[in-house]
């Protein structure tokens, strides 16, 4: 998740981490709903090892200046909430980097922060990002007392060999022991992480870790695909011929495997790779495939939201600046460090709406489409003869009284049907006849769909 | 007064270059003209006048791609003051972006420089000529307005085949010939292993050979030297009644065609009025100039000179290359002009979208008109709509002509498969009498008749000519075979090089020949080909099926014994060119109803990215948004879509590229 503020839940290092400690509130969407709420994401964007296939915001330095950085996150959480006039919090979500190497203290710090800044309700989703390494038992209760409610574990896999090859620096001992701890002290409500389509795995050795990590879990695994990304060691290893690739049928393969598993161990798959079973969804998660507002605090997070404390009316897409010490001087002379801002069009926000609503088992609701597009029904676009007609025909695609979404097989080909989609929405959007009006946004910036640095 | 008259001359002057130059990337120069003719200006035009014929040089520089001639120009031209001294001079002549990005020259181009020597005033004209085998046809249309030739062969590299087919062009047109061995300045550089070479091939003296650095400057004044020791002014008298050549011409949307023309006899100035001995059309005469490479308008233009005419015509068919222009009532016999360019490819375009349809006939038309090589016949087909069928002198061309189209005209087309100009000897009374006769051109495969109501089929042949360092000789004579080539003969230049003459079949040489024979070599051969007639031949017509449905860019006229091997190919080229889809797909080579070959491309059964939180969604967008637009683009055959430039990748034999 990189540089997402609030990242899903990977758990540890790199994996999921925001950056720095990532706060995100979800807000809401593009028409204010009676009472703003928001999702906070602040990001911890340090590391202590990079890991072979990480390719996030994330820094290894020697030695954090944690009382800087944490003073950082808090004045800048305080000012995109007081920017965005979130009145009630739906979660917080510490990504990173490796969040659980902050001190619990600079935790407790930013949501002392969030609750003074807006109403934090006692029961709302706080989750952390954890690294085997740095989830001891002691530790994880120094999290609870400062708030946290929900651990996000990055174990990756319960494999030693498969770990050194990730490049992870625990081992599958460490795994279970902090996935064991997390659930003492978090139970029902700590999630793990899980690697699929490594170099050279077989089905045989995914279907076992699948199995092994099944009886060590909780309520809440999130499944990823290996992705390479360039500039990584492991896929210059892989693109060198060092490692083998592995092919399409067998990452088909071990995806459906895992999803009829899981299914059968009596989860639910609510998202492309989330996988809750008694109702434990992340909330935090949710708010990003439902485009709800979050806002992203720290080293290179990622935030949408109005800036209604401007005056603004449109969802802009914002992104803090990536490096952390220049991200502090920002932070330390204008109260935070937005580098970029991007007013969404109402046809941008409709894509997003569209592109990731249909990667959760709900889709996208009529009720969430009126709400961004109040005169064009799912209906009036999607119901007319057209591509998702077809994808509907071929089994991909349901429209119907819930909404849009895939099929169970149509899931697993999402980005083969969505451009197909984002055609058919493009062509039928007519703009509104009045002109949306241009956010007044922020400082200097604002309007505009250009990307301009924040004052 | 004179003073005063210069800056006037100048203000011009920097008008015209400062807009022709932004044009073409290239600030730099201003045209500083020699201190001996502003004497002689009044109002703002160059009087031509002080120079007789005796002081003229026609010539061109003639070379094997890469082997420096455009540098050679650049010097030239900065010698002669033409223009300044900059290190901006690259490929100055060269002015489309397509030369410069290729480092090719399409479109001859033209540059008057004035020289001193010895204490006279010199007046030499520079006719540039494309640089590749596809356009020969421009050289030899360049070599008839000139009496000498600078042939350029790069001292590392020695004879190249196209160093052969232009020294016999000059040969054939009586053209003095200086040898001139650039790049003596690199490491490898063996002149004289070189000059022994051109002493051996074409029988010229080694001492006549002029060692240059065109990169360096080293010794390019002595070229100018020979050039006007060695190449004879043109035998002609401003006496004489008017005969100018019309060698080349361009368009220009505000003043119409601009004719390049060569003076054999007479004068001509603005008022005149000229006929055309081809169209017999009269035409008054609006402006005349030098090219310096940017027009300058002179008073006149006399007998021998090389310039420019503006008269009203509208259209570049009007301006005949080849033509011969004489004043109204006072005939001429028309010089022998030459043959008209021979499309020897053709090739399908239609519009991605019909609905651009009447856009890209207009890019076409003003593209043509500077590129009266191209012929365009207006063709249809159940798939691709209305479209036209080009004709093109080679591939290269053909690519060149759609990367103009794309970056002067911002057009997108599809393009066919090309091929080559089949004939067909009909044995069907019916088929004789609806084409009204018994032999028939075939451009397009769609129109290929059936093997029963045919005698016999011919296809199109070249002689090819390879140069080649020995150590590759087995490879190359290997590939030849396998193109259905037939050796006509093999030389040794010298102890290492040789000539290899193949009488090959056009269409196998047509798309990827050259670099096949590239790459097998590291580079080292060179070809070069002529047209040779046609032979007979058994072809038939393959279709490329996408689940059954044909694919009409891919239909080809084979000849029967490839057809397998082809079709194979082709089948397993395209199940890599074409995505993954929702559903299996079948890819199928056919002639008729018969299945020669097929791959099956797989159903994508998982494709959906692992992680979309906060941070990757915009990033993401941006992707899909990417994919959405190239969706639009995409060609349907089918409910299969294929992206657009992937059968000209597929037609391309070659992997590495």
């Amino acid at each position: 998740m990189g540089h997402a503020p609030g990242g899903p839940g990977a758990g540890g290092d790199c994996w999921g981490a925001c950056v720095g400690l990532g706060l995100c509130l979800p807000p809401q969407s593009g028409v204010p709903p009676p009472v703003p709420t928001g999702a906070p994401c602040p990001q911890w964007p340090y590391c202590r090892k990079r890991c072979s296939y990480c390719n996030f915001n994330k820094y290894v330095v020697p030695a954090v200046d944690e009382a800087a950085v944490r003073a950082c996150l808090v004045r800048e959480a305080r000012t995109l909430l007081r920017l965005s006039q979130v009145q009630s919090v739906t979660s917080v979500f510490f990504g990173g980097g490796t969040p659980s190497l902050a001190s619990p203290r600079t935790i407790a710090a930013v949501l002392e922060a969030v609750a003074g800044a807006a109403h934090l309700p006692a029961g709302a989703e706080v989750t952390l990002e954890a690294n085997p390494r740095s989830a001891g038992t002691a530790r994880l209760a120094g999290f609870k007392a400062a708030g946290v409610n929900r651990l996000s574990v990055g174990i990756q896999s319960l494999d030693d060999a498969e770990l050194r090859l990730l490049g992870r620096e625990h081992t599958a001992a460490e795994a279970r022991g902090a996935v064991e701890a997390a659930r003492g002290l978090f139970p029902g409500r700590t999630s793990i992480d899980l690697l699929f389509g490594l170099p050279g795995q077989s089905r045989g050795a995914w279907a076992r870790g699948l199995e092994a990590a099944l009886g060590l879990c909780d309520h809440h695994v999130s499944l990823y695909q290996l992705t390479l990304e360039r500039g990584t060691a492991l896929a210059a290893q892989v693109s060198g011929g060092a490692l083998p690739a592995p092919s399409q049928d067998l990452l088909a393969d071990m995806y459906q495997t895992a999803r009829a598993a899981l299914v059968a161990a009596g989860f639910r798959q609510y998202e492309v790779s989330n996988f809750a079973r008694k109702g434990t969804l992340s909330t935090h998660n949710l708010s990003y495939w439902r485009a709800e507002q979050y806002i992203g605090v720290g080293p290179g997070a990622h935030g949408r939201f109005v800036l209604r404390g401007e005056g603004g009316r449109s969802r802009e897409a914002r992104v803090q600046t990536l490096e952390p010490d220049a991200w502090m001087r920002e932070v330390q002379s204008r109260g935070h460090g937005t580098r970029r801002r991007v007013v969404l069009s109402p046809l941008e926000q409709l894509e997003e709406v569209l592109a990731l609503g249909l990667r959760t088992d709900e889709g996208v609701t009529h009720e969430r489409w009126g709400r961004f597009s109040p005169h064009l029904s799912l209906e009036a676009i999607f119901g007319a003869p057209g591509e998702a007609k077809a994808l509907q025909q071929q089994g991909w695609l349901v429209l119907d009284g819930g909404g849009l979404r895939c099929t169970w097989r149509g899931l697993a080909l999402l980005d083969s049907l969505l451009p197909a989609l984002l055609c058919q929405l493009q062509r039928r959007w007519a703009p509104p006849a009045a002109p949306a009006l241009p956010a007044q946004g922020a400082a200097p910036a604002g309007g505009g769909g250009a990307p301009r640095r924040s004052p | 007064m004179s003073g005063i008259i210069t800056k006037k001359i100048f203000l011009v002057v920097l008008d015209v270059s400062a807009c022709e130059l932004r044009k073409s990337g290239w600030f730099s120069a201003f045209l500083p003209f020699p201190q001996s003719l502003l004497a002689s200006y009044d109002e703002e035009k160059l009087d031509m006048s002080t120079y007789p014929v005796e002081s003229i040089r026609n010539f061109s520089i003639i070379a094997h791609v890469d082997h420096g001639k455009s540098t050679l120009a650049d010097r030239l031209l900065e010698i002669t003051g033409t223009i300044a001294k900059t290190h901006h001079n690259k490929q100055v002549l060269d002015k489309l972006q397509v030369e410069r990005e290729r480092g090719i020259t399409v479109k001859a181009q033209s540059a008057s420089l004035f020289y001193s020597h010895e204490g006279a005033n010199y007046l030499l004209n520079l006719i540039d000529t494309p640089g590749h085998v596809d356009f020969s046809y421009e050289v030899s249309r360049s070599l008839s307005a000139c009496q000498g030739v600078l042939l350029v062969v790069d001292a590392n590299e020695g004879i190249q085949a196209q160093t052969v087919a232009n020294f016999y062009l000059a040969f054939e047109a009586q053209l003095a010939i200086i040898p001139v061995i650039n790049k003596i300045d690199l490491k490898n550089a063996d002149p004289e292993r070189v000059e022994k070479q051109i002493e051996k091939l074409f029988d010229i003296p080694i001492d006549e050979c002029v060692r240059i650095s065109a990169k360096q400057g080293t010794n390019v004044e002595k070229v100018l030297q020979k050039v006007i020791e060695k190449i004879p002014p043109p035998q002609c008298n401003t006496a004489d009644p008017l005969k100018a050549l019309v060698f080349d011409s361009t368009f220009d949307h505000y003043r119409g065609v601009i004719a390049n023309i060569a003076l054999f006899g007479g004068e001509i100035q603005k008022g005149h009025k000229v006929v055309s001995a081809h169209t017999k059309k009269r035409y008054e005469v609006n402006e005349v100039g030098i090219l310096t490479p940017n027009e300058q308008p002179t008073h006149k233009l006399y007998a021998g000179q090389v310039g420019y005419l503006i008269a009203g015509m509208k259209e570049v068919t009007e301006a005949q290359i080849g033509d011969t222009l004489f004043l109204y009532k006072q005939p001429v016999e028309p010089l022998p002009g030459f043959k008209s360019a021979k499309p020897m490819v053709f090739a399908g375009m239609y519009p991605v979208d019909q609905t651009e349809y009447n856009n890209l006939k207009s890019a076409l038309e003003r593209l043509t008109l500077n590129d009266s090589s191209v012929t365009v016949h207006r063709d249809s087909s159940l798939a691709l709509g209305a479209g036209w069928r080009l004709g093109f002198l080679g591939l290269l061309h053909m690519e060149v002509f759609n990367q103009r189209l794309e970056q002067e005209y911002n057009m997108s087309v599809i393009v066919t498969a090309p091929t080559v100009p089949y004939k067909a000897v009909l044995s069907s009374a019916k088929l004789i009498k609806e084409y009204g006769k018994a032999e028939i051109t075939i451009i397009n495969p769609a129109q290929f008749p059936d093997k029963l109501s045919v005698s016999e089929y011919l296809e199109p042949t070249v002689l090819g000519t390879i140069v080649t360092p020995q150590e590759y000789i087995g490879k190359i004579i290997a590939l030849c075979q396998d193109r259905r080539a037939v050796q006509k003969d093999m030389l040794y230049i010298d102890e290492r090089r040789v000539i290899l003459k193949y009488l090959f079949p056009l269409n196998e040489i047509v798309v990827d020949f050259y670099d096949a024979l590239k790459s097998l070599s590291s580079g080292y051969a060179s070809f070069d080909y002529e047209d040779a007639g046609y032979q007979a031949a058994d072809l038939i017509k393959m279709d490329i099926l996408l689940n059954g449905n044909p694919v009409e860019e891919l239909a080809t006229i084979i000849h029967n014994d490839k057809a397998y091997a082809t079709g194979k190919f082709l089948c397993e080229r395209l199940k890599d060119a074409i995505p993954r889809q929702l559903f299996e797909i079948a890819i199928q080579a056919a002639i008729g109803k018969k299945i020669i070959a097929r791959e099956t491309l797989k159903a994508y059964r998982k494709n959906v990215v692992a992680k979309c939180y906060g941070g990757d969604i915009t990033r993401r967008m941006k992707l899909l948004k990417r994919q959405a637009e190239g969706k639009k683009l995409m060609r349907k055959i089918g409910n299969v879509e294929v992206p657009r430039d992937a059968f000209i990748r597929v037609l391309k034999r070659q992997t590495d590229k």
